[in-house]
Order: C-alpha cells, then sequence, then structure tokens
C-alpha cells in the first residue's frame, strides 16, 4: 500500500493552528478562504474535537432547526442553526440540520461530530492528524512549536485545543472521585448514593443522566443555583429536572450549597464533609461515588511557564478583544477558549463563545485580523448606499449581532457623506479605537434578560450609545426606527 | 492563589468566612486587562462593579490620570448603583486583574452581607472626605 502523504509538513508559515474541533477546522476554513499560509494539526486521527466524546449523557443544548422562514443558504439561517459551521460556498453551509433525525431541535453527540466531518471531508478542510503539539519558545519575532513531527515556525500561533481537560477544585479527598471526563454509563449508577461535586452544566448533565438509576443524587457547591439566569439560559432546555425534583421537596435528589471541606474512606463507601455557604452548619454524606463535575480547562501544555496569564484559577487564557494572549504576543485562541475575552460585559453578559455558535465568528473575524496584522492587507470595504436599512437589517437579522450580542458589532464609518461597510467586529475594539466618524450596530441584553437593539455613534473621536425601542417580534425596519435612526445621524 | 483567597487578604472583605469567600469567588466572573485596555468607559450604561485582584488602573477624564487604583482598590460603584453611566474612565495601567461583579448582583450581595456593606461604605466615606479635602 503506498504512503498516504500528509499535509503540512514541519517548517515555516505564517500561522499555525492547533486543533481539529470546530474551532480549529472554522479558523482553518477562514484564513484559506483569505489565502494566509498556514498549518492545521492535531493530534487526533480525525476530526470532530471534544464532540468525538462530549456531552456524554445528553444532547447538546443549542439550537439547530431543520426547518425555518428562511432559506438554509442564506446568511440570516444561521441564527436558526448553531451548530453547524460557516462557509462562503453554498454547498457548504448548515450541514448540521440535514443530519438530524428531528427527534429534538437540539443535535444529538454523533450528529453534531458527523456535521464536522462533513464540514472537513466536503470543504477540503485538510489537517495533519496525529502531530501533537508538545512544546513553545520564541525565536525573534517567530514563535516555535515543538510537536511529535519535528518543528514549526510562525508569525502567529491560534490554539483550539477546547475546554476539556478535567479540572479538579482543590478539595482534600477529592482524588477519590471520578471526574466527569471519566464517568460511566449510567447503568452503572443502579441502587447506588451518588454525591456530584459542582452545580453547572456539567454537573447537571451527570445528574440529569443517573436520574433514572441512581438511589439518591446529592449536588453540592459553593455557588446558589441562579433559577433567574437559569431560567434564560440554554442550559435549562435539558439538564434541570434534577434541580425541579428538588424544588418541589422530591426525596432522594438534593441540590445544596456547601464547600466540600473533604472527602474520606469508609470502607467500600465515600464520606462527604460539607459546611454551607448560603445557611449555617454542616452536613455528612455517605455515598458509593463521588463524581467531581469541577469543571475543565484549556490544555495549555507550557504556555504558562513561558507567561501566558489566565483566568478562573489558570483554567482559562486571558485574551484582549482579538482573542489575543494578553501577556504572550502573536499567542491567539480559538474555539471554546475564546471565551477569555469576555468583551465590555455591559450589565453583567458575556460573550457567547463557549459554543459552535458564537466561536465561529470569532473565528471569521480572527482570520480579518490575522489578515491586517501579519500582511497588513486592508480587508474589502464596500459602499454602502443607504445606511439606515442597511443597518436596521442588521439588527434585526444579522446572526453575528445576534449570536454574540453585546460582543460582535457591524462597522460602518463615514466620510464626506458616503458611507462604507468595515464589517463586524469586536465592540469594545470599536470602542476605544480611534478612528474616523462611524457607526456600530449591536444586539444587547440587559440583566433581566430584555433583547435591545443598540446603535453606537463616533463623531470627532467621541462615542454615544443609543437604545432602540425593543419589539417583541425583534423586527427593527419599520418607519418608525427608521425615523429614529435618521435621527440620531442628521 | 485561588480567587477566594485573593479575596480574603483585602480590606473589603476581610469580615466574611471562607465559605461565604468561596460563595463570591463561584458567583462572579475574574477577568484580566492588558496595560492600556479600558475597564469602565464614560457615558456607557450597563457597568460593573470591579474590584482590583492584582495590578493597577488609572481614573482618567479626557485622557487626564485623576487618581490612581492599586490591588484591593474597587472602582464602578456609583453607576453600578444609580444605574446612571460613568463619569469618567477606568483604564489599566499595569496589567489587571479584577473581580467583575454586575450592577444588579452587587445590590444583593451588599444586602446579604451587610459586612462587606459596611466596609464599602466605611471606604466610599474616605474617598468622600479626601475629594472634599482637596478641593480647591
Amino acid at each position: 500500500m503506498a504512503a498516504v502523504e500528509r499535509p503540512f509538513p514541519p517548517g515555516d508559515y505564517d500561522v499555525v493552528v492547533v486543533g481539529s474541533g470546530p474551532g480549529g477546522l472554522q479558523t482553518s476554513y477562514c484564513l484559506r478562504h483569505l489565502g494566509i499560509r498556514h498549518a492545521l494539526l492535531s493530534r487526533d486521527e480525525r476530526p470532530g474535537g471534544m464532540f468525538q466524546r462530549f456531552p456524554i449523557f445528553q444532547r447538546l443544548i443549542t439550537w439547530t432547526k431543520p426547518d425555518a422562514p428562511v432559506e438554509r443558504t442564506s446568511r440570516e439561517y444561521e441564527w436558526y442553526d448553531h451548530n453547524s459551521l460557516l462557509a462562503e460556498e453554498p454547498e457548504l453551509k448548515a450541514l448540521v440540520p440535514a443530519l438530524m433525525d428531528r427527534a429534538y431541535d437540539l443535535p444529538s453527540r454523533a450528529e453534531m461530530e458527523a456535521g464536522l466531518a462533513a464540514f472537513a471531508e466536503r470543504a477540503g478542510v485538510e489537517a495533519r492528524y496525529g502531530c501533537t503539539w508538545e512544546s513553545t519558545r520564541y525565536e525573534g519575532d517567530r514563535l516555535v512549536l515543538e510537536t511529535s513531527d519535528g518543528e514549526y515556525r510562525c508569525r502567529a500561533a491560534v490554539f483550539a485545543l477546547g475546554v476539556t481537560e478535567a479540572w479538579r477544585a482543590d478539595v482534600p479527598g477529592l482524588e477519590h472521585a471520578a471526574h466527569y471526563v471519566d464517568t460511566r454509563v449510567p447503568e452503572r449508577y443502579a441502587g447506588r448514593d451518588v454525591f456530584v461535586v459542582g452545580k453547572r452544566n456539567s454537573g447537571f448533565e451527570v445528574a440529569q443522566g443517573m436520574l433514572p438509576w441512581a438511589r439518591s443524587i446529592v449536588l453540592g457547591s459553593p455557588r446558589p443555583v441562579q433559577t433567574d439566569a437559569l431560567a434564560l439560559s440554554a442550559l435549562r432546555v435539558r439538564y434541570l429536572h434534577p434541580y425541579d425534583e428538588y424544588a418541589r421537596g422530591g426525596p432522594g435528589t438534593y441540590v445544596i450549597d456547601v464547600t466540600i471541606e473533604r472527602i474520606e474512606r469508609a470502607g467500600e463507601r465515600l464520606r462527604v464533609y460539607t459546611r454551607g455557604t448560603t445557611w449555617d452548619g454542616t452536613l455528612e454524606f455517605e455515598v458509593d461515588d463521588v463524581i467531581a463535575a469541577t469543571g475543565f480547562q484549556t490544555p495549555l501544555q507550557d504556555l504558562p511557564q513561558l507567561g501566558l496569564v489566565t483566568v478562573a484559577d489558570g483554567r482559562i487564557p486571558a485574551l484582549t478583544p482579538f482573542w489575543e494572549s494578553v501577556s504572550l504576543p502573536g499567542v491567539f485562541f480559538a474555539g471554546n477558549a475564546s471565551q477569555g475575552a469576555r468583551g465590555i460585559g455591559k450589565h453583567g453578559a458575556g460573550a457567547s463563545s463557549t459554543s459552535v455558535n458564537g466561536f465561529r465568528y470569532n473565528a471569521r473575524v480572527l482570520a480579518r485580523h490575522l489578515a491586517e496584522r501579519l500582511d497588513g492587507r486592508e480587508p474589502p470595504r464596500r459602499p454602502v448606499a443607504e445606511v439606515v436599512p442597511f443597518l436596521l437589517r442588521e439588527l434585526t437579522a444579522a446572526p453575528e449581532l445576534w449570536v454574540q450580542k453585546g460582543y460582535l458589532c457591524r462597522v460602518v464609518s463615514t466620510a464626506d457623506g458616503s458611507y462604507v461597510d468595515e464589517g463586524v467586529a469586536p465592540l469594545s475594539s470599536f470602542l476605544d479605537a480611534a478612528g474616523p466618524d462611524a457607526l456600530a450596530a449591536t444586539v444587547e441584553v440587559d440583566e433581566a434578560g430584555k433583547i435591545m437593539p443598540m446603535l453606537y455613534v463616533r463623531r470627532g473621536g467621541e462615542v454615544r450609545e443609543h437604545q432602540l425601542e425593543p419589539h417583541p417580534l425583534h423586527e427593527y425596519e419599520s418607519e418608525p426606527y427608521r425615523r429614529h435612526v435618521s435621527g440620531l445621524l442628521s | 492563589m485561588s480567587i477566594a483567597e485573593s479575596l480574603g487578604q483585602l480590606a473589603l472583605f476581610a469580615d466574611l468566612t471562607p465559605s461565604q469567600l468561596e460563595a463570591i469567588a463561584h458567583s462572579h466572573e475574574e477577568d484580566v486587562f492588558a496595560a492600556g485596555e479600558r475597564v469602565l468607559r464614560r457615558g456607557l450604561s450597563g457597568g460593573n462593579f470591579y474590584v482590583i485582584l492584582e495590578g493597577e488602573a488609572a481614573v482618567e477624564i479626557d485622557g487626564d490620570a485623576r487618581h490612581q487604583l492599586v490591588r484591593g482598590d474597587f472602582f464602578g460603584e456609583i453607576s453600578a448603583l444609580t444605574g446612571e453611566a460613568p463619569t469618567a474612565d477606568v483604564v489599566a495601567v499595569t496589567m489587571l486583574r479584577c473581580l467583575v461583579i454586575p450592577g444588579q448582583q452587587l445590590e444583593r450581595l451588599l444586602l446579604d452581607r451587610p459586612q462587606f456593606m459596611l466596609r464599602l461604605l466605611r471606604m466610599e466615606a474616605r474617598r468622600l472626605r479626601s475629594t472634599l479635602e482637596w478641593r480647591p
């Protein structure tokens, strides 16, 4: 059998992308589209990243509506499909809905993985599989990535490694617990008492999966379950039955606010010592299994030793609005780790960068940013004939603005009475960069969950914010909106 | 050092128990800003309350630094509590690590933890006094 030639041999590239999950595939696709010479490396044997394994028990919590009032090949359809990667070619768009069995409007893990594999294959996104990134160093203005196949030199590296490596809180005895990533089939927990440490996505997902099997389930962590926030969260869709049972007083399922002081062996069982955070007192539990749903981290290898600054107890890289490390120049992140750029956080809202729907847009903006930065290449700028309808259409239907609320905006610059489309950019880059007179449209959400169309107007270097009236159907193209925006521009 | 441990070393949180600090650390995000990045923006609504865990920041009006903020200081409380937009920018002078508490949640925290409210009020009173003293 002839040896198959592997792409991207070690050597010099403008950009090296590491990871073949959705973040890596989307970044590579977008870089190629802009003609940026890059290598895509992956330690895996096939595309898919975390979706080869996760989520373990449940479907995804991000919707895809196979039928929608708009064509699947349209840009607007992306707002109906939070799971497909982005493409310019109609035949590469919206690949996930075609693979769904439609039992729910949420794809299963297998459907999602198949969608990513289909994208990689049909778009011809090649990767050097079986190539493991091992260490990193600077040589002058170049980054050098040592891999199992040799050295890669580049001007910028984009790490799209997911946030799925087990992270354990610093709790004495937590080593007796299996981490979420190592949990086994739910049947294994039949008739057993289980303590789940953690009350975020993975904790609730595990508990939900075990409800029909386990004898009793306790979920414990310091932070109270924020029911008002959960009511508006994607988590509500399938994971909250354990909380529902507890809130109604159902026996055998408990959701408590505690710090875990220690976990000890007690014969065949485990004893969990806890102390209340929102109530005074202590509780002890004797259980068969403890599961650490204490979260995940990005596998950062030696980047912290190189000086990478992180947030969230070292789990996530701290990033600039264009997803570059705040401390390591040329080191960028894509995919789930792009959550390390929080955005301006108005009303406490963060970016939607922890799921495919949000970070697919980050990847496209990042590719354009790299083209400008590495090649000094100006992106194509199209004139905008009718600026008011253009902005209102964006506010009504631009999927980038609707998914990445308050993080991404559409920018239109103006000079001599004419307008030019500057594309999609992080809102903070618009607010903080000195630039020509310009407008930015974005969609924001307040603490109560109210969705608000916003316009930012920069004149003479000063930016003012303007909130447009909310609309029950989120349609902002009617005459009152036109008048409002025309008034702002005159 | 964990976020809860960092908080425990600051005067603002000195009266809270380790369990209460854990709950605060788990309930709010941490954010890091590169030197030169703006954290709080004059005229923009929806601002948050920030507590500096590491680094330095400057209160700026029209680009002029008026006041330095260091570890343990906080900012954004006036707009978070009044719902009005800030009247100054806050810019990171060095790399800046902050705990970020959204306005509405600050109100809840103040009501839930009166010792924290008292500490904040005392610090606010000192700031007010020094502002009055310095006024020509």
